[in-house]
């Protein structure tokens, strides 16, 4: 897997799992990839898989089954999106805006754009 | 366990290569051993498993000493080396030479690894490429099963598709039992299978820090302006402005950049070294 410069490692292993929920790949109440296997297929070391997933049951959006496995929380949505939009606002956003400054973009153009943009590729 | 204390090395008497070097490698985790030409990466590796005796100082491996080379300490160690040797042998003959040294070498594992990395029964071992040498060992070294695994440039002769092998591979079998002490150049090849850095310079040890301790305690970004000085580590000049290597004072979470870090200890040790006390 490709990791982007910034956040930290783990900070991207968890928002990789909120992004599967998200684009409902994964569903909620339902059991999650265990550890060695997600740190297998991203090629990374099984204790920082491990973080990432303390790091996502301390915000409650998963919880360890001790002897199953990890399950995400059936009410976690409003969880996973407060801090997807944290991460978003904090990594995302200024690149976004510093772009739209220095480029002298109008925001009217952007909310075409936008709108156009969902109607693409989320509603069917 | 992994204890080295005051181990001073050299291979002539007169210059030393290591000098009161003192470092604890603990079960549960994978360390990189990361060091310039020459610095003795390989050297240490050897004293680890006998291969070489301190000049002064001592090695203890959970409990045992390695220059004595006892067959109950070299059953639970094993070293790939950066250059491999196999003799002219089929791999099966290998096996039946080689693995009952091993009392914890599992066969199946090993066809499983060996066909994880392509390699294929083809005649003598020693006809092989050197890549497909390197990784026939690879597949061997890790169905040993050996609670300390050292590796000495193990990407080295891999082709791209078995470099990610071999990284999902390390990440399969590593656990909280298993010391793997891993020595490389070419960090990009594994920097997020590591998860303690040890640095090594002109002798002595510079860095033993986990990753979440360096997460802690440096901060890596890009600056347009760098504006405290006195807080730099280490900084490079780049499209963006400058990448810089500086104190964590605002408790930032970043994303480590190996060759950065390394740059800037070894340019910069009297600071690492009050960073990290």
């Amino acid at each position: 897997m490709d990791f982007k410069e910034n956040p930290a490692i783990y900070i991207q292993i968890a928002e990789y799992v909120c992004e599967q929920i998200l684009l409902k790949k994964w569903n909620l109440g339902e059991k999650i990839i265990s550890i060695r296997d997600l740190a297998i297929a991203m090629e990374v070391n099984p204790n920082t898989v491990q973080r990432a997933y303390d790091f996502l049951q301390q915000r409650e959006i998963i919880a360890n089954k001790r002897g199953i496995g990890y399950f995400t929380e059936e009410d976690a949505m409003d969880r996973i999106l407060s801090f997807r939009r944290e991460q978003f606002m904090e990594n995302e956003l200024p690149v976004f805006m510093r772009n739209i400054y220095l480029l002298k973009i109008d925001f009217k153009e952007i909310k075409i754009l936008f709108d156009q943009f969902v109607k693409d590729n989320f509603k069917k | 366990m992994i204890q080295i204390e005051n181990l001073s090395f050299g291979y002539k008497r007169k210059k030393l290569l290591y000098k009161n070097l003192t470092l604890n490698l603990e079960e549960g985790s994978i360390y990189g051993l990361l060091g310039k030409n020459g610095a003795g990466k390989s050297t240490l590796l050897k004293n680890l498993v006998g291969l070489l005796f301190p000049t002064i100082g001592n090695i203890t491996i959970n409990g045992y000493s390695p220059k004595k080379r006892l067959p109950a300490f070299l059953q639970t160690i094993y070293l790939i080396p950066e250059e491999v040797n196999i003799p002219a042998l089929t791999i099966h003959k290998y096996m039946h030479l080689f693995a009952p040294f091993y009392p914890a070498f599992n066969k199946e594992q090993f066809f499983s690894y060996l066909g994880q990395l392509d390699v294929k029964d083809q005649g003598k071992l020693n006809t092989l490429s050197f890549g497909q040498q390197k990784k026939f060992i690879i597949a061997f070294a890790l169905a040993c099963n050996t609670k300390i695994l050292l590796l000495d440039e193990p990407t080295n002769g891999l082709d791209i598709p078995s470099k990610i092998r071999f990284r999902k591979l390390i990440s399969s079998v590593f656990d909280n039992e298993r010391i793997i002490f891993i020595s490389t150049h070419q960090i990009r090849d594994l920097d997020n299978l590591i998860d303690r850095v040890v640095i090594v310079d002109n002798g002595s040890l510079l860095l033993n820090a986990s990753i979440t301790e360096i997460a802690q305690k440096l901060c890596f970004k890009t600056m347009s302006e760098i504006d405290d000085k006195s807080k730099v580590l280490y900084a490079e000049e780049s499209l963006k402005g400058y990448s810089v290597v500086m104190e964590n004072t605002n408790q930032e979470d970043s994303k480590i950049d190996l060759e950065q870090l390394f740059n800037g200890v070894t340019e910069n040790p009297a600071k690492a070294k009050a960073i990290f006390q």
